[in-house]
């Protein structure tokens, strides 16, 4: 246990580094947006309503979604304007926060400037004080508290959605939230969640301090909580890792743990050759490959059958030899991506039932389990009956089972341990097939496709020698059964591994 | 007009909407002159008072101040010019009284140490106690703030004095004491005043010059013993005869005494 305490406190100054200038980015940005909007609204009576139905409108999106659209949105007008804008990482995390930070502080600022004694701005305009200093000398101090409880509750909320950067590949705290949530790892979710708890706490504490300067008008508290806040801003920003001359390498990982045992695998090759790896977790399909295709991340793993149906968009199912051989060819004309070789191998759709059900059946193989589909119940992921491997493999083999049920995939094994069903759609590669004595029936007319993890390098990557020659031991290097081990390890309830150690218990460093 | 007045409204018009709020009002006051502007709610004595530093843009017609147009100088630079004073007081909250006092002189760039011996002096001009230049405005009587926003109107020693109902809100007694002593004030410094009131006996007693205002249009322009004398048509004499009864009520009640 003290092992994860220790990696995760280890990746947290780095984490924190990106959070904090994540959040303050975009906390600016809606400040230098939302201040002049708000003054404006208040000259303009007609505007106000619309404007803050708009900033509203934004708050409604869950943040999650807000950030994911980005994505798309940022592809689209890449595409329109022949710019070459990232569309993953800082840029659209950016963006979403610094809308979603609007409507706090644009509300608020209205808020402030209504809440203003009438009387008081006729004496300020009848002494003579121009627009800039009836805004300095009389608006802002009496518009401070409100002003700044907006701007208090948007830091608060910014630095908390700033954890769902991680999905849209920009490193934050919600590295160690994400990654934890999926390998059942809680020691890395609190020690996120703290983390990003404190911030908040200090950073609405010094917002504090500056508010009740500008209510008390003194100018030294004004002044020391600003100075303290920049202070921290500074400080957060201070690479505290050693190896900051190093270059940097940036892993891709999906989110499950398959994929972050492999990133770690990576990062320990990539660190032994020298270079500062930083892993970019929890991608999704689409995403993870574009990032690579963009140059956004430098390496990951993807299964062939996934980018045979996703990339290409094809639909046959060739041999595993022949769909690599295709993908390498293929890639590299595309989009400059090099396929550097199979890790050893797969993770794909596979039928698998107990052993001794399967036995006393008499079933070997998908073959067998078309004349005994009639008399059994079948348990699947949400989206298995959905996807074209099924009805490939439904219509191959005659598959017509008596009963079918859909589960998460936990409640899935679950299922097929008890008997309530009695074959599952597992990964060929999860740690539980072995975990539960399941066999998996083979597939003697192909009608699954391949889906062989493969080690993608981006095209700035491929030519370089050094980058290649640390991950090529990878390649062939992993049997499926030491795959299934280390993902058990992570998956498993009781001594539980982090994905870092299992990496390390999977490719050993050399000594 | 043979001679520029110090002040000179010419045709001076305002709409709000299709309702005239000011009919083309034409007036010359000398310098040194107290002017009560009276009449009923809606009559446009306010607006007519803020064509003055600008306060309300005229649609039609000239406001000249010293022989030029109003309009030629920037509104805030007009105004530090011009003490203003009106019913809701407005001091600045977040400053103590000493700040709100000086705020026209810390706007003209005069420097903090010569503020704090003008400040002392102003308190003395409005009859309060200097120790008062460190109280917040939320520790003052209503008098007390407007004593205080009768101080920061002549911080920057303006010529004149635009007053907007400036007793209106406060207690008979104070009304009457803070009237006095600020007609006093008027004699003493030399200054032209402008005053708005529906108070017609605050106007009489105060002015040397009552302008009644009624629907936007000026309807009598006298001296407080010639108007009470020759009066005007019925609705300026109903606006007289108020205090006229008042005082005949109020010398009855004494002859049975």
């Amino acid at each position: 246990m003290s092992g994860a305490v220790q990696e995760a406190l280890a990746a947290l100054p780095e984490l924190v580094r990106a959070h904090v200038l994540l959040s303050a980015a975009a906390l600016g940005i809606a400040l230098v947006v939302g201040l002049p909007l708000a003054l404006w609204a208040a000259g303009h009576r007609r505007a106000r309503v619309p404007l803050l139905a708009a900033v509203s409108l934004i708050q409604t999106i869950p943040a999650l979604a807000l950030l994911a659209l980005f994505y798309p949105m940022l592809l689209i007008v890449d595409r329109a304007a022949h710019l070459t804008l990232p569309a993953l990482g800082f840029l659209p995390a950016l963006i979403a926060l610094s809308l979603y930070a609007l409507l706090p502080i644009v509300r608020n600022a209205v808020a402030a400037r209504e809440g203003l004694d009438p009387n008081v701005l006729e004496a300020a305009d009848g002494v003579g004080m121009t627009r800039g200093q009836r805004l300095r000398l009389v608006e802002l101090p009496l518009g401070a508290p409100v002003l700044l409880a907006g701007i208090r509750t948007a830091a608060v909320w910014t630095i908390g959605a700033a954890t769902l950067a991680t999905t849209v590949g920009q490193p934050s705290l919600g590295n160690l939230i994400f990654s934890g949530l999926q390998t059942e790892d809680w020691v890395r979710v609190l020690v996120g969640c703290a983390a990003a708890a404190a911030l908040a706490v200090v950073a609405d504490m010094l917002l504090a301090l500056i508010e009740s300067g500008l209510a008390r008008a003194s100018s030294r508290r004004t002044l020391a909580g600003t100075g303290l806040l920049l202070a921290a801003l500074a400080a957060s920003q201070v690479s505290w890792s050693a190896g900051a001359a190093r270059e940097r390498a940036v892993i891709g990982a999906k989110n499950f743990s398959e994929q972050y045992i492999l990133a770690a695998a990576m990062a320990d090759r990539l660190h032994a050759a020298g270079y500062a790896a930083q892993a970019k977790e929890d991608l999704g399909s689409a995403t993870a490959y574009r990032a690579l295709a963009a140059g956004d991340i430098d390496v990951y793993v993807d299964y062939g059958g996934t980018l045979w149906a996703n990339v290409l968009k094809r639909a046959d199912t060739p041999p595993a030899p022949v769909l690599r051989a295709a993908l390498t060819t293929e890639l590299a004309r595309r989009d400059g991506v090099l396929v550097l070789g199979s890790l050893g191998f797969e993770n794909a759709y596979a039928l698998a039932m107990r052993r001794s059900r399967a036995q006393a059946l008499g079933v070997r193989s998908l073959d067998d389990l078309g004349r005994a589909s009639p008399g059994l119940a079948l348990g699947s992921d949400i989206e298995f009956l959905s996807r074209p491997e099924w009805r490939s493999v439904a219509s191959a083999y005659g598959l017509r089972f008596a009963a079918t049920r859909s589960f998460s995939p936990t409640f899935m094994y679950r299922a097929i341990a008890d008997g309530s069903v009695d074959v599952i759609s597992a990964f060929s590669s999860d740690g539980r097939i072995a975990a539960l004595d399941l066999v998996t029936l083979a597939d003697p007319r192909r009608a699954l496709p391949s889906y062989e993890a493969l080690l993608l390098v981006s095209p700035r990557r491929a030519h370089d020698a050094r980058f290649l020659a640390a991950l090529r031991p990878l390649v062939g290097a992993i049997p499926i059964e030491r795959m299934r081990q280390a993902n058990l390890m992570v998956d498993r309830d009781s001594d539980k591994k982090s994905p870092a150690e299992a990496a390390r218990w999977l490719l050993p460093p050399k000594p | 007009m043979a001679e520029a007045a110090f002040l000179e409204l010419d045709r001076v018009a305002k709409r709000h909407g299709d309702r005239a709020a000011l009919d083309g009002v034409s007036l010359a006051v000398a310098a040194g002159s107290f002017v009560a502007l009276v009449g009923p709610s809606g009559s446009g004595k306010t607006t007519l008072l803020k064509t003055i530093n600008r306060l309300v843009e005229q649609d039609e017609g000239c406001v000249r101040l010293g022989g030029d147009d109003v309009r030629a100088t920037a509104p805030a630079r007009l105004r530090r010019g011009i003490g203003y004073v009106f019913q809701g007081i407005g001091l600045f909250p977040h400053m103590d009284v000493a700040a709100n006092v000086a705020i026209a002189l810390r706007l003209a760039g005069v420097p903090a140490a010569e503020r704090e011996g003008r400040v002392a002096e102003l308190l003395d001009l409005v009859a309060l106690p200097r120790d008062f230049a460190h109280r917040r405005p939320a520790a003052l009587s209503g008098g007390q703030a407007q004593r205080v926003g009768l101080a920061r109107a002549l911080a920057a020693r303006p010529p004149l004095m635009l007053m907007d109902e400036p007793f209106g809100a406060l207690d008979p007694v104070t009304r009457d004491e803070l009237g006095r002593a600020y007609r006093a004030l008027h004699e003493q410094l030399g200054l032209t005043t402008i005053m708005v009131t529906h108070d017609m006996t605050e106007a009489l007693l105060l002015a040397d010059r009552i302008v009644v205002l009624i629907d936007g249009r000026i309807r009598a322009d006298a001296a407080p013993a010639a108007l009470m004398r020759e009066g005007g048509d019925a609705e300026v004499r109903a606006l007289l005869d108020v205090p006229r009864r008042q005082a005949e009520r109020l010398a009855a009640l004494g002859g049975t005494a």
